[in-house]
């Protein structure tokens, strides 16, 4: 993952990197891990300015799959963190730039929701279960957004 | 190796954490991969 410049460009721009390697950095490792119960490696966590985790990735993945995930973590902070507008943006950017991932259908369900707590209006809630009935159908996100009709 | 050490790391949790903000998270890597 990490070799790919594609990911350290991405990881530079917009992350503080810190790496707790379970042998170079044993105590701060074992600190970490019981901190955030992470119980693999690679884990890997997305943390926000007050020390909350915002997203987790469990185990190796291609290219892509990485990015995109990390891409939902910056996401899923803008939403924590009530900015809606950017929260959309950043789930939005997911699905234009990693339709093909799993975290496609996860963005596009929670960029529904990120328009509809933004506007207060229903209809982009409506739009997003439209959305389901053409791309990501089989998709446990499709089932959540069937309820929008 | 010569492109994956454009990533900085940094091994303090706790000092990467003031440098965050709403715009820049802490990637936090648990890693076992040979360094």
């Amino acid at each position: 993952m990490y070799p790919d410049p594609r990911v350290s460009e991405y990881v530079t721009r917009h992350f503080v990197p810190v790496r707790a390697h379970v042998k170079e950095q044993r105590d701060e490792y074992r600190r970490l891990s019981e901190r955030f119960d992470a119980q693999w490696t690679p884990t890997i966590l997305m943390v926000d300015e007050d020390g909350h985790e915002r997203h987790r990735i469990e185990g190796f993945l291609p290219v892509d799959d990485f990015l995109s995930q990390l891409a939902l973590g910056r996401a899923k902070a803008a939403f924590a963190g009530k900015d809606y507008p950017a929260a959309e943006r950043l789930y939005r950017e997911v699905l234009e730039k990693f339709p093909s991932t799993d975290a496609a259908p996860e963005a596009q369900y929670w960029a529904g929701v990120s328009r509809y707590r933004a506007t207060n209006d229903a209809a982009a809630l409506s739009d997003t279960s439209r959305a389901f009935r053409e791309r990501y159908q089989d998709t446990t996100w499709a089932k959540k957004a069937s309820v929008w009709k | 190796m010569a492109v994956t050490s454009t990533i900085q790391w940094q091994h303090d949790f706790d000092a990467a954490l003031a440098h965050a903000g709403a715009d820049r998270l802490v990637l936090l890597d648990f890693s076992a991969a040979p360094m």
